[in-house]
């Protein structure tokens, strides 16, 4: 990967940033690069996610650890020319704190990179992911080759001192679930990865499968030997087209090195992995759902026990992991236990990937030590709210968690901490959210999610969560009566208590949540008929300020139904009774004269 | 096989029955088999049903089950560009709604159509992973990110 006296510029090329141009930017700096005859000189390395998306494409100088954000095809021949030709730096391209106004060109200098701790992510954005070289370069396998020469009992309890626990949502220990497994006698038994990530606003599954796909299959290499298994599956889903297409390289190449097949690396283990690609069902993430489904069958959950250690896929003992609980694994075996549990608190030890998303400045995938409070992540790593904006809340764990309002931010990262406060780290997803977003329309939002996700097998999760539902429609029309509020609460709490699997249990924890701590709203929706965030249609009335009105005729020439009128004289006026609340006067005036009260 | 004969074959139905000989001896093929049949044909039309059928030894009914569990297989045919709308949180935070709105009015189509002239399918979908970028949709998997409704038309104008 590296090589002596060259300059190396990694330019992420994971999804996000290709989104964004990269795969465009790529191939004009490898024009410009050959046509300024610096071919010697450059080496150009197309990495995984690095993280930052908000800030793609970006391009990192090495050694010198510039960092050029938004970088267009447009701007390669400059920066080619200055920055690679002859050192200079380009101010333009560098990021500006968002708090002190403050350019930073070392992205080890950025709040968003300095203050995380990359473990799961350190090749992520530092390496070809479809290069096993640049892998193996970083140390890689070294923690499979330390696992084949260990008792496999003395993995596990490796694994198990280290502190690390399922990284999917549930957060039991891995190497208790490992040990369950290996316990079960069978002549034959199965590892399987759950890579279907279908939490929306999470997406760290993606980045590490996209950007490191050979961490996954190393963790699961020194998971099967020490449970004993030989074979196993990478269920993605099938909305990953690059991570599927980066793992399939990356098995053909560690197939290739004999560190999959048979006798691995010359000792007695043999391991055959496979890709199941998923097909687009939420309920899916449920182990048992995801092994009927790998089986072929409607992806339904059943009842637990037998749990998947005992009765899994094709009812062989199975030990199921998430993406990013694999990805710890490694890491772990090399540097050993006592290294890992370093970070963290005292029961939840290790580094967390959360995906940061919605009203904030630095959306991306940051890696932190377990403890850290939601406030250092959302306002430092973070860079705090987009536009000057208020915080509002900050909703974790999908729509399996909570939300949790200004007074929580101070509230240590870790299972317990979180499940307290009526949220839950889940798969990692924070999507913040300020004044513009109301509290009611986000609890209906994830119940539609849920009551549309539910396989429909159990009663409570079918019918309950679309009862939810059609409360809160009615709340949000300005239709709904304050006993709802406590129909609602028993509902929810019902549901949780009597559906099969974690979808149904979980399904409810945002309107709980959100009754928690915004009650208020709801409230004011149920009885003023009002919503202060101004998201919910039916309790909003539009109106011209004849003051700000210019006369321009605009609103009334694009209202659908005719409902605005006045003349060069006389401000506009909107007749609110046949108004149809479309917004499109809003949208069209010039001069901020149409409000929404 | 004769010339004449050649001619009646349907190339489609040959490469369905590699598919099914690719498979022929794995555990729980169903799945892969409706996803490489849908890319053969677009979508999965009654026919190929009952020859994936006959070929797995399944009922119908149980593909059928199958086939209408997951939200990736199409009984219906489909435009010649698919338009997914991510409306996951973060872009639902984010104004995905006024997005898919322009894309209605611009494609004139709604959540699981196809356009009248064929030309653009929309769905809605839960999330793309791609929610830094938020609001974010897909076109043939190609994503366009940080969208404001007003791009739309130029960007559903390079897809003919």
């Amino acid at each position: 990967m590296s090589v002596e006296g060259k300059k190396q510029v990694f330019i992420c090329a994971g999804t996000g940033c290709v989104s964004s141009g990269a795969d465009k930017v790529v191939k004009k700096l490898e024009e410009e690069v050959k046509r300024q005859n610096l071919e010697d000189k450059i080496q150009l390395i197309p990495t995984g996610c690095r993280g930052f998306c908000e800030q793609g494409p970006t391009l990192v100088v090495e050694p010198s650890k510039k960092f050029y954000r938004q970088v267009q095809p447009e701007d390669i021949p400059e920066i080619v020319e200055k920055e690679l030709g002859k050192g200079e730096s380009i101010e333009k391209f560098f990021y500006v704190d968002p708090n002190t106004d403050q350019i930073v060109n070392s992205y080890e200098d950025i709040c968003f990179f300095s203050k995380q701790t990359r473990i799961s992510l350190h090749n992520c954005g530092f390496i070809d992911p479809t290069k096993i070289e640049d892998y193996l370069e970083r140390g890689g396998y070294e923690g499979l080759k330390k696992a084949l020469s260990m008792d496999p009992e003395k993995i596990i309890e490796e694994v198990k001192s280290s502190g690390l626990r399922g990284r999917g949502g549930a957060g039991f220990s891995t190497g208790l679930k490992w040990s369950l497994c290996k316990a079960t006698p069978s002549d034959k038994k199965y590892v399987i990865c759950n890579a279907d990530e279908g939490d929306p606003g999470a997406f760290m599954d993606r980045g590490l499968l996209e950007g490191d796909p050979h961490s996954i299959i190393e963790g699961m290499l020194i998971g099967a030997y020490a449970i004993g298994a030989d074979e196993g599956y990478v269920y993605v889903r099938a909305e990953y087209p690059l991570a599927i297409e980066n793992l399939q390289i990356a098995i053909k190449q560690a197939e290739e090195k004999n560190l999959l097949g048979k006798n691995i690396l010359g000792s007695d283990f043999s391991f055959k992995l496979h890709i199941s690609a998923g097909a687009g069902a939420f309920v899916c993430g449920e182990e048992t759902a995801l092994m009927a489904s790998i089986e072929g069958e409607r992806g339904m959950p059943r009842v637990r026990p037998p749990f998947p250690a005992q009765k899994g896929l094709w009812g062989k003992p199975t030990n199921i992991n998430n993406v990013e609980t694999w990805s710890n694994i490694p890491h772990i075996l090399r540097n050993g236990a006592e290294w890992y549990a370093q970070y963290g608190t005292e029961k939840s030890k290790g580094t967390k990937i959360f995906a940061l998303t919605g009203k904030v400045n630095n959306t991306g995938l940051v890696e932190v030590p377990m403890g850290m409070t939601l406030r250092e992540i959302i306002f430092e790593i973070g860079g705090g709210i987009q536009g000057g904006n208020k915080f509002k809340d900050v909703q974790i764990g999908g729509p399996s968690g909570g939300c949790l309002p200004e007074e929580m931010l101070d509230l240590a990262v870790d299972y317990e901490t979180l499940t307290e406060a009526g949220a839950m780290v889940g798969s990692g997803g924070l999507v913040i959210m300020d004044e513009t977003t109301c509290m009611v329309d986000i609890a209906k939002f994830f119940v539609n999610f849920s009551q549309a996700e539910s396989c429909g097998k159990c009663t409570p999760c079918r019918e309950g969560n679309k009862r939810m539902w059609e409360m809160l429609e009615r709340i949000t029309k300005g239709e709904g009566e304050l006993e709802d509020l406590d129909k609602l609460e028993q509902l929810a709490l019902t549901i949780k208590e009597t559906s099969l699997c974690g979808l149904g249990q979980n399904a409810p924890n945002p309107v709980l949540a959100t009754l928690k701590y915004f009650r208020d709203e709801f409230v004011e929706h149920i009885e003023d008929k009002k919503c202060r965030a101004g998201a919910c249609q039916d309790l909003l009335t539009y109106r011209i300020d004849p003051d700000k009105c210019k006369r321009c005729s605009i609103c009334a020439r694009n209202c659908p139904v005719n409902c605005i009128t006045g003349d060069k004289n006389t401000p506009y006026v909107i007749d609110e009774e046949a108004c149809i609340k479309c917004g499109a006067c809003m949208e069209r005036c010039k001069f901020d004269a149409v409000l929404l009260v | 096989m004769c010339e004449e004969c050649r001619e009646l074959v349907d190339p489609k139905e040959v490469k369905l029955e590699e598919v099914f000989a690719k498979y022929k001896n794995s555990k729980g093929a169903l799945i892969p088999i409706l996803q490489e049949a849908q890319e053969i044909y677009g979508y999965l039309p009654e026919h190929v049903l009952k020859l994936i059928s006959q070929a797995t030894r399944l009922p119908v009914a149980k593909i059928y089950g199958v086939a209408t569990f997951y939200a990736q297989f199409r009984l219906t045919p489909i435009g010649r560009n698919v338009i997914s709308m991510c409306l996951g949180t973060a872009c639902h935070v984010r104004g995905g709604a006024k997005v898919l709105e322009a894309i209605e009015k611009e494609a004139q189509v709604k959540d699981g159509q196809t356009s009248e002239d064929g030309r653009f399918t929309l769905e809605i979908v839960n999330c793309i992973g791609a929610c830094g970028l938020a609001p974010v949709i897909s076109i043939n998997s190609n994503v366009h990110g940080k969208l404001v409704a007003e791009q739309i038309p130029e960007i559903l104008a390079q897809y003919e």
